[in-house]
């Protein structure tokens, strides 16, 4: 055994440590497309301690130390891509504390967005966070740090503008409060009125640190939610009416989605339109406003309301919603990506069409979801493809789809959402030299010896 | 290679089956214990096909990793693709093919040789398993029911108490019934979930055999994995008769009056068996003849029915204990959470929750506070006076 297992072991305890080929494998992949590269030792940590002492273990050794919570970002961002410690946040789950008067929730790193859910449903009904689609095992620190999206984005931004201060272990083994609560018991702002140092961390995919603890801000869970399912065959109508619907300021969340299968949905573009209420009357005022923004599109003719069955709806429901991750079965193959520009909203019909374009060139299974950001600043647009996890040949022509996707983006001046490594090239070559250097520097002094997530933000 | 090789890539290791409905906590009872995501169900999965693509060599580790599987079906409830119903036979299927080239963990292989020599895993001598049951009469050709003890009714200490309960139940409600004794067998269940296809089939075939032999119709388990067994993976080598679970036939006695409760004051928490539950959609019968005894007051575990969370003794772990250690094997888990809800009582269906739970209160020190039951046992206790006399 080397001396590196022994001391992990040590620290964690040898339940929590493996170094054996299965644990290497597992976590050295991930569901999408990156190439896999094994880890050394696989740890699951319980507390801050230990993660502080497995980072200065980790200095000492020059090892690589590799955060990861579900590894559900799909790009490969939890794949150690020069081996090292991979570390399995998910030990870290409690729900440390609820400040219903303040609406913030402190959680610990690896708290899964599912547990948050049940507890917020079984213990403070009246509170809610911004669910992501993503399965319920994605942590809630981890979609923070690669700026997600859940069901309060589009009035609340990304689930990271929602961070009400953290807790982080630096690369160099200090632990680092960030936001009120590194002066205040309370942990009520991320920043403000201090300088915002989450930048620091958030987006980074764990170059700077780990984040131990998290605060985030809940919302009022209104007593009634309801759906409406406005289609049109129109693209180029899509970013007027995510505009006028952003315009009410009432919608809950709007996710537009497209795919070609069944054939009778082809060329159709679903709107699907959340609102919430307290009662009957806030919810029917709410459909009344979503109509009437709505009418002229009746009118003309080109698109309109459709009635949505119970057995629609329940789906539709869900948060999270399962049919998203069903999609990577739709044809037997077990697998899926997606690459996610953010971009203004304008930019939908042309990404549409060139998410068919590169469906028919690559012979693939699409679908995307677009979701409005923040009343209508931006997008989530997903160009996703199906792959059969058995067919080499296939998963070759996704991950060539996805890497013009993302080239496609960022010329139409979108900017990759979670980049896989090789997008994080792309875009540090189209940053400003200075924002770049910038990016170098922090990196630099924050983690000197280079052993956070290497691979990821190389910014040299 | 069976079946399982052609369609196992399919998982997207999503991880929505190591939940419950209400994604609580978690809820597949090897990746609770091990925490690692190989011990998951995507993780199983993955590293099978891996191990099927030739990725990764068979090792004692991999092995480990899928046999700490309890085939609970929790996954089969909760993953959401197509494929759901099939992830277990999947599992049984890359065991099956472990078994066919001999690479199984001690364990596993010692349980198996156990039942070809003894006709039980617990090396037991056939010749005592019909010991427990002093004056219960033997099967006769014309008897109404055969009652099919199973291994841990034959012969666990436990296990035997339950038998002994049912037993005398069945014997107050004036049912004709009787048992096989020393000529039982193992049902084989867990050497089906093993993954040991030819011993089970050899097992299931002289089981039927000799149920025809005596003129069997009716059978009666007092274990949900004999039931399973016999309900549903005899059929394929010519089984024709109608199985119950001991409580079906109880819950049908009290709903004809047949047995008649007096007050029983307890606060009783109730375990679905994941092979009555899950497996054979048995939910509610046990419930209502709990609620049916007066006094009674059954409270729920917040994890329960479909989303129950399994002993840890399925697929043979009730003898082999790989998911043992610590405070989060399952076992140990569950008797926190029906400790938990108040109850003084935990009731169970299933000798193989009896045995694991009973070592469990032990271990969390709940023994004199957490009182661990069957329903039969339960019944008997309730039962009006005239009757038990
Ligand atoms: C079907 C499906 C639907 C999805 N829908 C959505 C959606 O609606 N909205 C959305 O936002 N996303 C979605 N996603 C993407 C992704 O699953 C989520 O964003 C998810 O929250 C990522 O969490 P994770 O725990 O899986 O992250 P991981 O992939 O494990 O980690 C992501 C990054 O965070 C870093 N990290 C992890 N923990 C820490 C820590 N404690 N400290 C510092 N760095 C850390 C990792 O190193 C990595 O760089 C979806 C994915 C799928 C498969
Ligand atoms: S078995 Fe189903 S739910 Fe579990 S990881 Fe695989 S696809 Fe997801
Ligand atoms: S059957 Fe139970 S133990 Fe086995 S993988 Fe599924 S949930 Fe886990």
């Amino acid at each position: 055994m080397s001396d590196i297992y022994e001391a992990l072991v040590e620290i964690v305890g040898k339940d929590y440590v493996s170094n054996q080929k299965e644990e290497r494998y597992f976590y050295g992949r991930d569901p999408g497309l990156m190439k896999p590269h094994e880890p050394d030792y696989v740890v699951m940590p319980r507390t801050t301690e230990e993660i502080q002492e497995i980072v200065r273990l980790a200095n000492k050794e020059k090892t690589p130390v590799v955060p990861k919570g579900a590894g559900l970002s799909l790009t490969g961002l939890v794949i150690p891509q020069k081996g090292g410690i991979v570390l399995d946040m998910k030990r870290m789950e409690r729900i440390l504390e609820l400040n219903e008067k303040a609406r913030y929730v402190i959680v610990e790193g690896g708290t899964t967005h599912g547990v948050l859910k049940s507890y917020l449903q079984k213990h403070y009904p009246s509170l809610r966070h911004s669910m992501p689609d993503s399965p319920p095992i994605a942590t809630v620190v981890a979609n923070a740090v690669i700026h997600g999206q859940g069901r309060l984005t589009q009035q609340r931004g990304f689930n990271s503008d929602m961070v009400s201060g953290l807790e982080v272990v630096l690369p160099t083994g200090e632990i680092c409060r960030i936001g009120s609560c590194s002066v205040s018991p309370y942990w009520f702002s991320k920043g403000p009125p201090l300088p915002d140092l989450t930048g620091l961390f958030l987006g980074w995919f764990g170059t700077t640190g780990i984040i131990t603890k998290l605060g985030l801000k809940l919302y009022p869970c209104k007593k009634i939610r309801d759906v409406m399912l406005f289609l049109t065959d129109r693209a180029e109508l899509v970013p007027d009416i995510m505009l006028k619907l952003g315009h009410t300021e009432m919608m809950e969340d709007i996710v537009v989605s497209t795919q070609p299968i069944p054939l009778r949905f082809k060329g159709n573009f679903f709107i699907l339109v959340f609102m919430t209420g307290d009662s009957d009357e806030e919810i029917e005022f709410k459909r009344k406003m979503a109509w009437d923004t709505l009418w002229e599109y009746f009118d003309s003719r080109d698109g309109g309301f459709v009635s949505i069955t119970p057995d629609m709806k329940t789906p539709m429901m869900a948060m999270p919603s399962k049919d998203t991750t069903r999609f990577a079965d739709v044809r037997k193959g077990g697998g899926f990506e997606y690459s996610g520009p953010i971009a203004p909203v304008e930019k939908y019909p042309d990404f549409v069409k060139k998410l068919e374009e590169l469906a028919s060139n690559y012979n693939l299974s699409y679908a995307s979801a677009a979701r409005v950001i923040d009343g209508g600043h931006c997008m989530m647009f997903s160009f996703s493809y199906t792959f059969n996890r058995a067919d080499p040949d296939e998963m070759d022509r996704a991950k060539k789809a996805l890497d013009e996707a993302a080239e496609f983006s960022l010329d139409q001046g979108g900017v990759i959402w979670k980049p896989n490594i090789d997008e994080q090239k792309m875009m540090m070559a189209r940053m400003d030299p200075n924002t770049l250097r910038l990016m170098g520097k922090i990196k630099e002094l924050l983690d000197p010896n280079g052993i956070m997530n290497p691979g990821n933000w190389e910014a040299k | 290679m069976q079946e399982y090789a052609n369609q196992i890539h399919r998982c997207f290791r999503c991880g929505y089956c190591t939940f419950p409905t209400d994604y609580s906590y978690f809820n597949c009872p090897s990746y609770r214990r091990f925490r690692f995501e190989s011990y998951s169900t995507g993780g199983r999965l993955w590293l099978t096909y891996a191990w099927v693509k030739g990725e990764i060599e068979w090792s004692e580790h991999l092995a480990e990793i899928l046999y700490s599987c309890t085939t609970c079906k929790n996954c089969v409830e909760q993953c959401p693709m197509k494929f759901a119903s099939d992830i277990v036979e999947w599992i049984v299927g890359a065991r099956s093919d472990m078994v066919e080239k001999s690479k199984i963990p001690l364990e596993v292989g010692r349980f198996f040789e156990a039942v070809q020599v003894y006709g039980n895993p617990l090396k037991l001598p056939g010749s005592e398993r019909g010991a427990w049951a002093d004056g219960t009469k033997r099967y006769e050709s014309g008897d109404e029911y055969l009652f099919y003890v199973g291994c841990l009714g034959s012969y666990d200490e436990n296990g035997q108490r339950m038998a002994r309960s049912l037993a005398e139940l069945l014997k107050e409600a004036e049912i004709s019934f009787g048992i096989l004794g020393s000529e039982e067998k193992c049902c084989g269940n867990e050497v089906y979930m093993l993954g040991e296809m030819g011993l089970f089939q050899l097992l299931a075939e002289k089981n039927i055999q000799k149920f025809k032999e005596h003129g069997v119709r009716k059978i009666v388990t007092l274990s949900p994995h004999a039931y399973n067994a016999m309900k549903n993976n005899y059929l394929k080598f010519g089984a024709d008769f109608e199985v119950y679970h001991y409580t079906q036939l109880l819950y049908d006695l009290a709903k004809k009056n047949t047995i008649k409760f007096s007050q029983n004051q307890a606060k009783v928490t109730y375990q679905d068996p994941c092979f009555l539950g899950r497996y054979n959609k048995i939910y509610d019968e046990p419930r209502q003849i709990l609620q049916g005894i007066p006094g009674i007051e059954l409270v729920e575990m917040e994890r329960n029915r479909e989303d129950s969370f399994c002993c840890g003794g399925g697929s043979g772990n009730f003898v082999m204990d790989l998911l043992a250690g610590g405070e989060e094997s399952p076992g140990r888990v569950r008797v926190r959470e029906a400790y938990e809800t108040g109850a003084d009582t935990l009731a169970v269906a299933c000798p193989s929750c009896m045995i694991m739970f009973m070592d469990a209160a032990k271990e969390e020190g709940l023994e004199d506070r957490l009182s661990i039951k069957d329903v039969a046992q339960i019944v008997k206790e309730s039962l009006l006076l005239e009757q038990t006399t």
